[in-house]
């Protein structure tokens, strides 16, 4: 049944799109389509972003992996390699603390009305993944396979069942965010 | 329906929400959410209508063609949700600065136009050069325990947090 609705196009692009909206509105509702919020998360004096960010984790691997359980969701994680995810990680990262926004809460703050995400940000963002689609043959060859792992995760890589990893990181978020709330963060 | 005339909401209510949402995709669309595809699409769209030939032969539109999807419409609805929550709350409006830039840089709009394209830039280039971003890795991918998506995610964040230091403690 599921699958079905999987292939229905014009459903899935609908679907997509009312998913983006609750996605946007909880981006703006949490603040963190907001420049001064990410900063304070990079310059570790407002803990906003890793507060919903985690939150969202604990929830979401819970659910998708009991969905999983109960076949009615598939995973679909990432290959990586040191060249492509670090790397690029860390270009990201340092595109992240000039601009303050990251793609999607970019895009929520042109909704929002930030004109520096409007005319700096997006059409940045469109120079910049147009630029890797011009460099991606050499960058393919060179350093995009570097250190290759493919998709593998945590749990396959420690070799035990998905919940031996699950319940133990959820906890250690739990605690780590505790920590942030009783230390005023 | 008071919730939603209000400018925030707790962290933890936003991402239970986020988290749930990422199931709700998971099952009706097998999809994780992610953001910035879309991006390289809509770059090669644009670039479409200059070289129509040559956006074809490149490679890396081979792997990830510039039509509309599943994602991009995803992105179009971020935009379309943000503009709604602000509306509602009334905080909806046309800023050139943030505060926080204005506080330690002054509030020239050519400087922090000229900060946002270069960064703009970088977070384009990264986030493919990753695969993803911090919806696509820092949220859906973690959440399946994806070795590349912790990897990026440590990546995004000790980047931007050398970077925002550097900006603002040494400038």
């Amino acid at each position: 049944m599921l699958k079905k609705l999987h292939e229905k196009k014009t459903v899935q692009l609908i679907l997509g799109l009312g998913i983006g909206i609750v996605f946007g509105v909880l981006l703006q509702k949490g603040g963190v389509t907001k420049y001064d919020v990410i900063l304070g998360q990079l310059l570790l004096t407002d803990f906003t972003v890793v507060k919903v960010m985690l939150t969202a984790i604990v929830v979401g691997k819970i659910g998708v992996h009991l969905l999983k359980g109960m076949g009615v969701a598939q995973l679909h994680p990432k290959s990586g390699s040191f060249g492509s995810s670090l790397i690029g990680g860390l270009i990201f990262g340092v595109g992240f603390g000039i601009l303050g926004y990251c793609p999607g809460t970019m895009i929520g703050a042109v909704g929002q009305g930030s004109l520096d995400a409007l005319f700096g940000g997006l059409p940045g963002m469109l120079l910049g993944a147009g630029l890797f689609a011009g460099l991606y043959p050499s960058l393919e060859k060179k350093i995009l396979n570097k250190g290759y792992f493919g998709e593998i995760t945590l749990p396959q890589l420690l070799k035990v069942g998905h919940w031996w990893v699950i319940v133990p990181i959820s906890i250690g978020i739990i605690g780590l965010l505790w920590w942030i709330e009783s230390a005023g963060l | 329906m008071e919730w939603l005339m209000m400018d925030r909401w707790s962290p933890y209510v936003v991402g239970i929400g986020i988290g749930l949402l990422s199931c709700v995709a998971f099952v009706l669309s097998d999809k994780p959410i992610g953001c910035s595809t879309a991006f390289s699409r809509t770059s090669g769209m644009i670039e479409k209508l200059f070289q129509p030939g040559k956006v074809v032969e490149k490679a890396y539109y081979k792997k990830f063609p510039p039509v509309i999807d599943w994602e991009w419409m995803l992105v179009i609805g971020v935009l379309v949700g943000a503009f709604i929550s602000s509306n509602l709350s009334g905080t909806f409006g046309g800023v050139w600065v943030p505060g926080k830039w204005t506080s330690a840089f002054g509030s020239s709009a050519g400087l922090r136009w000229s900060a946002s394209l270069l960064g703009g830039i970088l977070l384009g280039l990264g986030a493919r050069w990753a695969g993803g971003c911090t919806s696509g890795h820092g949220i859906s991918g973690t959440l399946q325990m994806a070795a590349s998506s912790w990897l990026a995610v440590m990546g995004f964040f000790i980047g931007g947090i050398i970077t925002a230091m550097i900006f603002y403690h040494v400038f």
